[in-house]
């Protein structure tokens, strides 16, 4: 007898639903996101789950498995114990859609309250310096694959729905910060992030820098720098002025 | 139809040529959605990794649009439509600059401006990028852009069939995977930006996404699809665990340094240098790596040699008994380039090795083998509009054909997205100007769509579109991959015909809310008509060039170097034609020979 993955999918709409369990059988080098295919492929062609580049480079397949916000085409199923049962389910702080696809719409309404980038003037001779030194710290945030696992596990809107009003989260943050470090950008957002965007809320609990599968540190290079300029600049106006100036 | 919108331009595709569009035709001051089947920001174009190819001179003074042209056209095989190159080639730099003004983050010269990166084909180091994740960088920028501007976006929103009345398009209609609702665009002006076709195959770096329905809608339509028989195998994809096979493996592996190298350790491309390429490749590895740090005195390595010459050596390699275990060569970047310089300029394939393969590229070498990966063949379309041969439909993007002829050089579609995006915006936006309103919406036309999209759904006893579409892919990676032949075109276009009967018999259980079984259903439709025409297209090309390659004409010949061959419907039916090449104007032909002699 050939060996079998066993697993618990959730199954369900806004209606409700239950967890149903699944046999698959074993292959190398299979990933959590191969064997939902399968399922959908052999078993169940109505299963609903999202999925695009199959390489960690789109953020589409979000879900929480074993109860961990997870990309399924990066977890390989080499991971889990021989014989473990592995349980999917949707994010938990969208709506779900159907099966393991959910709402996440909050995050793109957010998106939308970013005041956008602004540059400065170009230099005399027409073109736009910026050196790879200056630009390192924000190619860590434009890494971000919109993924939203942060989003997910971030207990601010987790446990609290209603934060959802008044939180960007932790994706946000990470974008809020790279305008603000952007060499060439020249709006002001800190009056915004602290009083639309909730920076206040995070308690810096680390979880979200935790389960970024880009490895940004969410926390220590944005949120944490992101506070010391609000306290800075809302604070103390003529270190806005300052900064703004390139004193 | 439970959900009506009316818009002026309805740009069908969120990935760069359909976000370009939705820009351009915004600020021309037209109504302007943009639709898509994924949420938006993860189209194709995320995945794109090694840059966008654009002679912007910050790296080499001596590139130029000139040399770009010529580059792009001698890729091509000459079969390219040269107004499309030539656009392409003057305009690049500029859309690369715009990206720029609007937040994109590109790597640096030391002295603060774009690096660029040396790629296949590209005579100096010209491809703008971020690491290896700049299609991450465009989308993102572009995507904020819509957002800045307020665009409307649908997503997760597939259309399946244009209406069109009085011989001009109308608008779009299709279904809310979310809900399986269906719905009606009503548009003045259409852009197709919906990328390729690679579904139909079964070792793709393509995702589910691909599966031809702009060109199959366009067809429908009445358009003219041109060069389907040209499909681009890429020489790098992932080998091995199964699961990851095809996965692309970038260029920029061999742009950075990178070799390729069989099962005895020889570096095999020194052996397929064709007489084509032979003047500017070269012929040591001595002067194959001093390339890399002196253009000026040496010539390129032919690791580096167009995307098809290097797959079909890749896989004459294999078949010569030469390849691993699992079917594959090496690429070895390990033993040529730092643990810490691999990190950097390669991170993603760093981790997609890791992670995926239990590899470490950093110390062992990949192991890779070609995957189908982009299609150059699509809808006609004019050069300097992106007019489709339907009044009212403008298309962009991979959906769009011409621009690179019978091979893609890396880095070139990145900069055709945005070029011929933003062109078809601008174009879409003037002609919704001049339309009259769009007559009142073709009622018997829209209920054959409704009821012919919901024909799949149901219990009972049919066929699983999983199982067709997977014996499609096993029937065209077979019979129309990297080398074809008479008997097996004949064949792959006799099954693909079974295929589509059975279509008719497919039967799949759920509701209509995100349903991916009946999703498939209705995308195999378009995966079968893009597939017979690009199976009977390549019947019809009898001769090798570029992307095509027949076992039973071996040579590229010179009469079919001056045709496209054209696809398009009658009733029901899939017929083609060839039809003239547009003529090289004299000025551009010195262009192309002069760069030639000069090497
Ligand atoms: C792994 C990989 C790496 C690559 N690297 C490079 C590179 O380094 N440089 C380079 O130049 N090129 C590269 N390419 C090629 C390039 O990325 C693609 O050709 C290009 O991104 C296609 O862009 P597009 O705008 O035409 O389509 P896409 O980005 O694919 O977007 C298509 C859009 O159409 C939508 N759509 C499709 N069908 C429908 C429908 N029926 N209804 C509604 N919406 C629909 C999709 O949802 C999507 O939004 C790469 C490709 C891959 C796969
Ligand atoms: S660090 Fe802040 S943003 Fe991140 S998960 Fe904790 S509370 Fe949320
Ligand atoms: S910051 Fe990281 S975890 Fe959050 S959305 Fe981006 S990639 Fe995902
Ligand atoms: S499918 Fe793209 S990140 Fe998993």
């Amino acid at each position: 007898m050939t060996s079998e993955y066993h697993f618990r999918v959730w199954r369900g709409d806004v209606s409700g639903g239950a967890f149903q369990e699944y046999r698959v059988p074993e292959e190398e080098g299979l990933v959590v996101l191969d064997v939902i295919h399968r399922i959908q492929q052999t078993q169940q062609p109505d299963l609903a789950c999202r999925w695009n580049c199959k390489a960690g480079k789109c953020g589409s397949c979000s879900a929480e498995i074993n109860g961990h916000p997870s990309l399924m085409c990066m977890t390989r199923m080499d991971e889990f114990k021989e014989g473990e049962t592995v349980t999917v389910q949707p994010l938990q702080t969208f709506p779900v859609i159907k099966d393991l696809v959910t709402d996440v719409s909050f995050n793109y309404e957010v998106a939308k309250t970013i005041p956008a980038f602004k540059p400065k003037p170009r230099e005399a001779d027409g073109t736009r310096r910026m050196y790879q030194e200056d630009v390192d710290r924000v190619q860590e945030f434009r890494k971000c694959i919109e993924c939203f696992l942060c989003q997910d596990v971030c207990h601010v809107i987790r446990d609290h729905e209603d934060n959802k009003k008044s939180f960007a989260g932790p994706r946000f943050f990470a974008r809020l910060a790279e305008l603000e470090m952007h060499p060439l950008d020249t709006n002001d957002r800190v009056a915004l992030i602290k009083q639309k965007h909730g920076l206040g809320f995070c308690n810096i609990t680390m979880c979200c820098s935790e389960v970024c599968p880009e490895h940004i540190h969410i926390t220590d290079n944005a949120i944490i720098p992101l506070k010391e300029r609000v306290v800075s600049e809302f604070y103390d106006p003529l270190a806005w002025v300052k900064r703004r100036l390139g004193l | 139809m439970s959900e009506r919108h009316a818009y002026d331009v309805v740009v069908i595709g969120a990935g760069g040529a359909g976000i370009r569009a939705a820009i351009e035709a915004h600020q021309a001051g037209a109504r302007t959605a943009i639709v898509c089947k994924s949420l938006f920001g993860k189209a194709h174009t995320v995945m794109a990794e090694g840059g966008i190819a654009a002679a912007m001179r910050n790296v080499w003074k001596e590139d130029g649009w000139q040399v770009h042209f010529r580059d792009t056209m001698r890729g091509g095989k000459l079969l390219n439509n040269w107004r499309m190159a030539q656009l392409h080639a003057q305009e690049a730099p500029d859309r690369v600059l715009e990206l720029e003004e609007w937040g994109a983050m590109f790597d640096r010269t030391n002295d603060g401006l774009i690096l660029q990166r040396d790629f296949g084909g590209h005579r100096y180091a010209r491809l703008a990028h971020v690491g290896d994740r700049t299609g991450l960088e465009m989308i993102r920028t572009l995507q904020q852009r819509a957002v800045e501007l307020g665009i409307d976006v649908f997503m997760e929103y597939t259309l399946q069939r244009l209406l069109t009345d009085a011989g001009r398009v109308t608008g779009a209609i299709g279904y809310k995977r979310q809900t399986g609702e269906l719905v009606l665009f009503a548009a003045k002006a259409v852009v197709l930006a919906t990328g390729g076709i690679g579904k139909a195959w079964k070792v793709t770096s393509n995702s589910w996404e691909y599966s031809g329905d702009g060109q199959a809608m366009a067809l429908e339509a009445g358009a003219e699809l041109i060069d389907m028989e040209m499909v681009q195998i890429h020489p790098t994809g992932m080998i091995w665990p199964p699961s990851v096979r095809g996965i692309l493996v970038t260029e920029g592996v061999r742009g950075d340094g990178g070799t390729l190298k069989n099962t005895s350790g020889k570096r095999f491309m020194f052996d397929y240098i064709p007489e084509f390429f032979k003047a500017e490749t070269a012929d040591t590895e001595k002067e194959a790596d001093a390339w890399y740090t002196d253009k000026r005195n040496n010539r390129r390595t032919p690791d580096l040699l167009p995307r098809d010459e290097v797959a079909r050596a890749i896989n004459a390699e294999i078949k010569a008994g030469r390849g691993t275990a699992h079917g594959g060569v090496y690429l070895d970047i390990a033993s040529r380039r730092s643990p810490d310089y691999i990190r950097k300029r390669l991170p993603s394939m760093y981790v997609q090795f890791k992670e995926l393969a239990g590899v470490d590229i950093t110390v062992q070498p990949m192991e890779v083998a070609p995957t189908l990966h982009y299609v150059m063949g699509g809808i006609r379309v004019e050069a300097d509009t992106a007019a489709t041969t339907l009044p009212g439909l403008y298309a962009a993007g991979e959906v769009a054909a011409g621009m690179h002829g019978a091979n893609r050089l890396g880095g070139n579609s990145l900069s055709d997205l945005l070029v011929f995006g933003r062109r078809a915006g601008k174009s879409a936006a003037e002609y919704a100007g001049r339309a009259s309103a769009p007559p009142a919406a073709n009622e018997a036309q829209i209920e054959s769509a409704a009821a012919a999209m919901l024909k799949p759904l149901g219990a009972g006893d049919g066929e699983n579109p999983y199982r067709i579409q997977s014996e499609l892919q096993e029937t065209m990676h077979e019979l129309v991959g990297i080398i074809r032949d008479e008997s097996g075109l004949k064949e792959a276009i006799r099954r693909i015909q079974t295929y589509k009967e059975r279509l008719e018999q497919v039967r799949v259980p759920g509701g209509r809310a995100y349903n991916p079984g009946w999703n498939l259903a209705l995308e195999l439709r378009s995966l079968l008509m893009v597939a017979e025409a690009s199976a009977t297209s390549a019947l019809m090309r009898q001769e090798s060039r570029g992307g095509h390659t027949r076992e039973d004409f071996p040579k590229t010949d010179g009469e079919w170097g001056k045709k496209n061959i054209v696809s398009m419907r009658q009733g029901d039916t899939l017929v083609q034609r060839t039809e003239p090449l547009p003529i090289v104007p004299d000025e551009l032909k010195k262009i192309l020979e002069e760069g030639a002699k000069s090497e």
